[in-house]
């Protein structure tokens, strides 16, 4: 596994971003970005998936003109009819991979070269043969895996000619739901929504009852309010077989995120510089490294991560 | 079977303890689940749950009275750690359960291959919400029921059973969690336990209740406040979904998922029975002797009342809701979402 090519990967943009802007933040990742594989599309809520569609032919033309492979990702629930048309109308294009993030796509993709995405439990090597078994050749793994867990899973599916990959950068998906609520915030209903998700591209924050910073809120899902950063721990994840680290989008400088990640996976910047390019992004949130440890740490204990990175 | 113009509904009921379990078939159970002492079950804690010992005669005692027993093997494992899986089946296999409730593809793989006239149940921490998803555990390990996620409507669910090759379970009252089943890492972001592989949401070890001068009480899970209370309320048990939260949307603290509500359905038991449901599932592996009592005899009887073509009475289950406001959740309405 140590012999395989080490790929820097965009994971779909979670967030409900005005359409133009969409459009503009993949153009310039197809002409800036130092990324090999761009995973496109809605994967939190059908009802969003109509603003951007007018968008999706100019922007994989862009994304395949510079050389970047496109990965379509599937809606993570799948359960109302209009869930369900959407996961049809993507899997019956033949054209492009697809990922898989719920069980509903499986049966279209059987047989078929796939992604399974993060939002799939896929946490042992008996779930990664029976997926690989139907043709699912990439996994990108549930965020709550530790290190400990991925190296055992790596180290257990030697025979598979499957790649894995870890979300490195970006906040952490944590929760899924039938209830949207960002719509409950503002006091409306899913069907009620009028869209109210995007006045936060980077999601809703929730504060504890102490005013500790703790989740964000995007529409059905749930994500950390800190910021997953595993910078430090590339060469780590490569020793114990992952060979795609994907970053999540947001209303940060992700040209600038991606660059960072790519020289320290060259070895062009030493781990203060990266740790100094990232402070300066001005994100709504603290780093952590998440789940990397098995036990998270919470926001605000969070700082020493990256101070330890910068000494 | 059909009376009344409705088929008979299996009530599947929450077996903690052998001592539960024997109250549950007491009271009417058609089937219980339970699950072994260890992170193979979705319940994973402390005083609960089975020995070998105790599985094997709680299955004669139940098998004695006409009764089945669901054995949940409903967790993921870890990379590494199947062995410990492997065993859990094995050894409801040999002890002559009559279904197993698999959630993990290689789980529901392992059981499928080793032992196929083993009768697989799709455990709700599956997730499988779409005709789609269901049929796919269907054609790949020849499962026979699945246990549909709380998140769906009673149309739907009709809609749904028309179109999958297997039964339906739902539930019908208990706890009601907020995320979608087996896709929440809420509980482990705060405490470094998984509910999906360790099989604990809000863990007892993790649970803190601080007490200030005026005798209000703090509730935190880990490091993190979910709730206070005022010295003559009613503290509820941390959970992240059920707790208060401050966000500049809002000028006020509010319950930003759900308040803290149970599920009832027996308001829509004919409804669901009539859109095909074969089992309907009562929550609650934690719950005490008194309160399955309770429930399994509330429910048995507003099951059969409804088939004698009766009406169900529910005053008696509305005690049951521990003061907590009671919720149809999902199920009635899309307005819920």
């Amino acid at each position: 596994m140590g012999d395989r090519a080490v790929e820097l990967t965009l994971g779909p943009v979670l967030f409900n971003w005005p359409a133009d802007q969409w459009r503009d933040f993949y153009f310039r990742i197809a002409d800036e970005a130092p990324v090999t594989t761009v995973y496109l599309g809605e994967v939190i809520c059908s009802k969003r998936a109509p603003l951007f569609a007018s968008h999706y032919e100019e922007v994989v033309e862009r994304l395949s003109a510079r050389g970047k492979t496109v990965v379509f990702s599937m809606l993570s629930e799948v359960a109302l009819n209009l869930d369900r048309k959407l996961v049809d109308s993507v899997c019956a294009s033949e054209d492009h991979l697809i990922e898989a993030n719920d069980a509903s796509a499986l049966p279209r993709l059987q047989g078929r070269p796939h992604h399974i995405g993060p939002f799939m439990n896929v946490y042992n090597e008996r779930s990664v043969a029976v997926l690989a078994r139907g043709g699912a050749q990439n996994f990108c793994l549930p965020v709550e895996m530790p290190a400990r867990t991925i190296r055992a899973l790596c180290a257990g599916t030697p025979d598979l000619d499957a790649t894995f990959e870890v979300l490195v950068f970006g906040r952490m998906p944590l929760a899924l739901s039938a209830r949207c609520y960002h719509a409950r915030a503002h006091g409306r209903t899913k069907d009620t929504c009028q869209f109210v998700c995007e006045k936060d591209p980077d999601g809703l924050e929730l504060r504890t009852l102490n005013g500790q910073p703790f989740l964000a809120v995007n529409g059905i899902q749930t994500l950390s309010y800190d910021f997953l950063n595993l910078i430090d721990r590339l060469q780590e994840l490569q020793e114990i077989g992952v060979s795609r680290f994907r970053l999540s989008p947001h209303g940060c400088d992700m040209v600038r995120v991606a660059t960072t990640f790519r020289g320290v996976l060259d070895g062009t910047l030493t781990a203060a510089q990266a740790a100094a390019a990232l402070t300066g992004l001005n994100l709504p949130g603290p780093f952590s490294n998440g789940f990397y440890n098995g036990k998270p740490c919470p926001a605000g204990a969070i700082l020493a991560h990256v101070k330890d990175a910068e000494s | 079977m059909n009376n009344g113009g409705y088929t008979r509904p299996q009530l599947v009921c929450p077996a903690g303890t052998p001592a539960a379990l024997r109250t549950a078939v007491e009271a009417g159970a058609d089937a219980v689940y339970c699950g072994l002492q260890n992170a193979t079950n979705a319940r994973n804690f402390p005083g609960l749950n089975f020995t070998p010992a105790e599985l094997e005669a709680a299955i004669a005692y139940a098998h004695a009275r006409a009764a089945k027993v669901l054995l949940a093997v409903n967790t993921f494992p870890r990379a590494g750690q199947f062995a410990l899986w492997r065993e859990a089946v094995d050894l409801g296999a040999r002890l002559g359960i009559d279904a197993l409730i698999v959630a993990d593809l290689g789980v529901a793989d392992y059981a499928a291959r080793t032992y196929p006239a083993l009768r697989l149940h799709l455990s709700v921490q599956a997730g499988a919400s779409s005709p789609e998803a269901i049929r796919f555990y269907c054609e790949e390990f020849g499962v026979k029921r699945v246990v549909l996620p709380r998140i769906l409507t009673v149309a739907e669910i009709a809609d749904i059973h028309r179109q999958i090759p297997c039964e339906i379970e739902t539930f019908v009252f208990g706890n009601h969690g907020l995320m979608a089943e087996g896709r929440c890492s809420l509980s482990a972001y705060a405490t470094g336990l998984s509910t999906n592989m360790d099989g604990a949401c809000s863990p007892a070890a993790d649970v803190h209740y601080e007490e200030d001068a005026a005798r209000n009480l703090t509730t935190k899970l880990g490091p993190f406040v979910i709730d206070r209370f005022a010295c003559n309320e009613n503290a509820g048990y941390p959970t992240i979904c059920k707790g208060r939260y401050l966000t500049d949307a809002r000028n006020e603290a509010y319950y930003a998922f759900e308040e803290p509500v149970t599920l009832n359905l027996a308001g829509l038991l004919p409804d669901l029975m009539r859109a095909g449901v074969t089992a309907l599932k009562v929550e609650g592996r934690q719950r005490s002797r008194a309160y399955v009592r309770a429930v399994v005899s509330a429910f048995r009887k507003a099951v059969d009342d409804i088939l004698a073509g009766g009406e169900a009475s529910l005053a008696s289950l509305l005690a049951l809701t521990e003061g907590q406001r009671e919720t149809e959740g999902a199920y009635r309405s899309k307005t819920w979402r």
